[in-house]
């Protein structure tokens, strides 16, 4: 499943259900992403999420599709916000369920790395000293090249 | 007319999210539409970057990509959530 929203969500709720749901599952990994409250030099007051519909979801679906060709999942499900949150917000969500625990932790992974460099999203923070659009670091490009196979 | 928009920092840039615009003849594909945006604003090559791709009717395409009136054409600076 997969929910793009610009309403606050429960990570803990989604998680429960996730794995409620995951019948036959050996191993369910989840990773919640928050606001973090400390911008490069100062502290930050709201974070702005701008997603471009339906793309959006369309690519986060072939993201999710990929995973499940990739790794033998169960199930996996990914919540992403949009609009404007604060800091310890949940912003994304991601769950994967499956036989066994490694498929599940690496599939979540690869879709924490799509979703941080090439899902349709840009964001906005907003600190003391004015708004500032935030683009993935190098590091989040490393990250996802792990996964481009040769 | 087509409907261009303007994601991310690009809207800040061009003080707009979002414009009709009426497509001159001499513009009929993206690369074209890139530089003819970009002079009619003075945005002193914001949209020719090479990090800046577009989407055409929500696809993302390859310049020289033909577009015509009618179409929603949209600016997307690098991307990234989580």
């Amino acid at each position: 499943m997969i929910r793009i929203s610009d309403q606050p969500f429960d990570a803990a709720e989604a998680l429960s259900e996730f794995t409620a749901r995951a019948t036959g599952a050996g191993a369910v990994v989840s990773f919640t992403g928050l606001v973090r409250d400390q911008a490069s030099s100062s502290k930050v007051e709201t974070l702005h999420l701008q997603a471009y519909s339906p793309m959006t979801e369309t690519g986060i679906a072939e993201a999710r599709k990929a995973a499940h060709e990739r790794w033998p999942l169960i199930d996996s499900h990914i919540i992403h916000r949009t609009g404007d949150m604060s800091p310890g917000d949940a912003i994304v969500f991601v769950a994967t369920a499956s036989a066994h625990r490694r498929a599940a932790f690496e599939a979540a992974d690869f879709l924490m790395d799509y979703l941080k460099t090439e899902a349709i999203f840009w964001k906005k923070e907003t600190t003391a000293s004015g708004t500032q659009w935030i683009e993935p670091r190098a590091e989040d490009y490393k990250d996802r090249a792990r996964w481009t196979r040769s | 007319m087509a409907e261009i928009l303007y994601f991310g920092r690009l809207s800040d840039v061009t003080g707009t999210f979002c414009e009709q615009v009426s497509l001159p003849a001499s513009v009929s594909d993206t690369s074209a539409v890139r530089s003819w945006l970009d002079q009619e604003n003075a945005l002193d090559g914001a949209l020719l970057e090479a990090s800046v791709r577009l989407a055409v009717n929500g696809e993302i395409v390859t310049d020289p990509y033909p577009v015509t009136d009618g179409d929603e054409i949209a600016f997307l600076p690098p991307v990234g959530g989580g």
